[in-house]
């Protein structure tokens, strides 16, 4: 066992991706038992068709859809958490680096389409540009921001970087609004169509009697969201510069004394929550194709949400928490809907999110897997 | 032997608290030199602000010549001190493997700080035991043990503790002050910080009396034990 945990194969590859097949096999599989149960039980009640298997049919498509949106809420809230392990702050304009990083990528597709050059290059070529150029932009934005709006206010009482946080929020959105009305006149975003990314893969799973229907980008999504997710962990805690992230995490004036540039290390920390946050948005701008500036709000607070339900400060949190409520927040979409008969819909999803907040910071302040800053991920 | 560090006249502050008033001393090559004095005096002080944890108002600080008086911590540490802060600042949720690296940061050179961990593990073979255990799961001891091992890590030109004795069995305390000791026959020269005066100055070449942000009196640390005003406030003796 000893030799296996230190082989580091197992340690940055089959740990992360095994942590990551837990999280999401124990939530979808306890929330799909548990609406399985009230189907089963309020079956009685309902006339036309049989409720259990209604809840059945849909499934599927809630589950996907679920472990979907959990990976963006993952990725935006990993952004959040390492940000306040380091600083422990809250960095509410990550909302809006998540947003700038969506609308880089669109307009790169955008620029390649007016070239015409979007139909004739490769699609994943395309899409893998338009990531970096989004994870570049966005996380070269997130030092910038740190530089300017946060780092004068270092030694200054907690509230007064979270209000210049506040504000830089709405300066970003601002900011956005401002270029993209006088370069295009319009502050939508329209993802162009290009390549195969929006069929289907038909898959048949023994025992669901309905095949299963994936989207090509959610399966890209997801693929990409996986290799970030284990490049972060084998970043923080395989290489010399990730420990120095933990170490500053855990005891800044000691770290200056190892010899690790304590600014620099806050600088890094920044640009990886920012790059991480940049690739969720071009990855959320392909599955929801339109975006404007104020698109960062709801998935950025919903982010915040997943990362105060993991325990803020924790990575590991983080991923737990993202995908736990994008599971809770498909579920609740889905199944209100059809246990209330219509009464209740869709519509009510965002308030899932916030009831469990409201419910988390009152019963479990620290979250479900604690606050440990600085932790190995 | 030439002078390693010189402190002139450092006045330090915490706000408005005036903490340190015009301190000035010197650590020659080889020498073990300790800093004693009671709660409060500045003795602390006067260490953050030779590492740049603090910056001084007035006065200057320099390392083989050299002005480091306004550096951050970072680079008077790549300059050569070492500084092993009071309450030993392990980092909890790192290994003790993963704090010793820590410690040799500024060195790239994996063939060779391979060799001095080899080298603090022969010094402490209870760290090598615990190697992958959390530092946060240390004993009291061991992790003195691991904040000096750390310490020697970046091979310091100066090597600053800050009361490595503190809340040790006499038993650890005696072993901390032999290892002391023998860190400094192999060459490593050494400032002291002890509230146990009489363990810090059996040990030291020459000895400072620090007084609420003054030093009061200087001499080769026998001299020191024989002082009356140092037996009566410092060794307790009457
Ligand atoms: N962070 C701080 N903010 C304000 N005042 C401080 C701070 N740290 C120390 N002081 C003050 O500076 C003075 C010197 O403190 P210092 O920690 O250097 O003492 P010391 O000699 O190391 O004492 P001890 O033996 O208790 O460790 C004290 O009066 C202390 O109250
Ligand atoms: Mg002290």
């Amino acid at each position: 066992m000893k030799q296996l945990t230190s082989n580091p194969f197992y340690k940055f590859v089959l740990f992360p991706i095994g942590q990551i097949l837990a999280f999401i096999l124990g939530a979808g599989i306890t929330l799909s038992v548990l609406v399985i149960l009230l189907a089963y039980i309020f079956r009685g009640s309902v006339t036309n068709l049989d409720l259990v298997e209604r809840t059945l049919v849909i499934l599927p498509k809630v589950l996907i859809d679920g472990i979907t949106i959990g990976f963006v809420y993952a990725t935006i809230a990993l952004g959040y958490t390492m940000v306040y392990g380091v600083l422990e702050f809250i960095n509410f304009s990550h909302s809006e680096i998540f947003m700038v990083g969506g609308v880089v990528g669109v307009e790169l597709l955008r620029y390649l389409e007016a070239q015409g050059a979007l139909a004739s290059m490769n699609q994943y070529v395309v899409i893998a540009l338009a990531i970096l150029l989004g994870m570049f932009i966005a996380g070269s934005l997130a030092v910038t921001v740190e530089r300017v709006a946060y780092k004068p206010l270092r030694n200054a009482p907690r509230l007064v970087p979270l209000i210049s946080a506040i504000g830089m929020s709405f300066f970003l959105q601002d900011a956005v609004r401002l270029i993209l009305g006088l370069t295009t006149g319009e502050f939508n975003v329209i993802l162009p169509k290009f390549g195969t990314f929006d069929e289907f893969q038909t898959f048949n799973v023994p025992g669901v009697a309905a095949p299963v229907q994936l989207q090509n980008k959610t399966i890209l999504l997801i693929g990409v969201t996986i290799v970030m997710l284990v490049g972060l962990n084998y970043l923080v805690n395989g290489t010399k510069i990730g420990k120095a992230i933990r170490a500053v995490a855990q005891d800044r004036p000691t770290a200056s004394l190892m010899g690790i540039n304590v600014n620099f290390i806050i600088s890094i920390t920044f640009l990886i929550g920012g790059a991480l946050g940049g690739a969720a948005g071009v990855l959320f701008a392909l599955k929801v194709t339109r975006l404007d500036p104020f698109v960062g709000f709801f998935p950025g607070l919903k982010a915040f949400t997943a990362a105060v339900l993991g325990g803020i400060g924790n990575l590991t949190g983080a991923l737990l928490g993202g995908l736990v409520l994008g599971l809770l927040e498909s579920f609740g979409a889905s199944y209100l809907g059809v246990f209330t008969q219509g009464a209740f819909g869709a519509e009510y999803k965002d308030i899932f999110a916030f009831a469990i907040l409201i419910a988390i910071l009152i019963f479990r302040p620290s979250g479900l897997l604690g606050q440990t800053v600085g932790q190995k991920a | 032997m030439g002078k390693i560090l010189e402190v002139e006249n450092v006045h330090s502050y915490y706000g408005h608290i005036h903490a340190l008033k015009g301190i000035s001393l010197y650590v020659e090559e080889g020498e073990i030199v300790s800093l004693i004095g009671s709660n409060g005096a500045g003795k602390s002080t006067t260490l953050r602000t030779i590492s740049g944890l603090l910056h001084p108002r007035h006065g200057t600080i320099k390392l083989d010549g050299r002005d480091i008086t306004h550096l951050e911590p970072h680079l008077v540490v790549a300059a050569g001190v070492g500084h092993v802060p009071e309450g030993r600042g392990i980092f909890p949720k790192l290994t003790v493997r993963e704090n010793l690296e820590m410690g040799a940061f500024t060195i790239n050179d994996p063939a060779k700080n391979a060799e001095r961990m080899e080298q603090v593990f022969a010094l402490f073979p209870r760290l090598k035991e615990r190697i992958d255990q959390y530092g946060g799961t240390l004993s009291g001891g061991e992790q003195q043990m691991l904040a000096i091992g750390r310490g020697l890590m970046q091979h310091p030109r100066i090597l600053m503790l800050d009361e490595p004795s503190m809340g040790l069995a006499p038993v650890l305390v005696e072993l901390i002050f032999d290892i002391i000791q023998k860190l400094n026959k192999e060459g490593v020269t050494i400032l002291l910080v002890e509230q146990n005066a009489q363990m810090a100055l059996s040990i030291a070449h020459r000895g400072y009396v620090l007084q609420t942000g003054n030093i009061v009196l200087t001499d080769t640390a026998d001299k020191l034990r024989q002082n009356e005003m140092v037996q009566k406030t410092y060794l307790g003796i009457e």
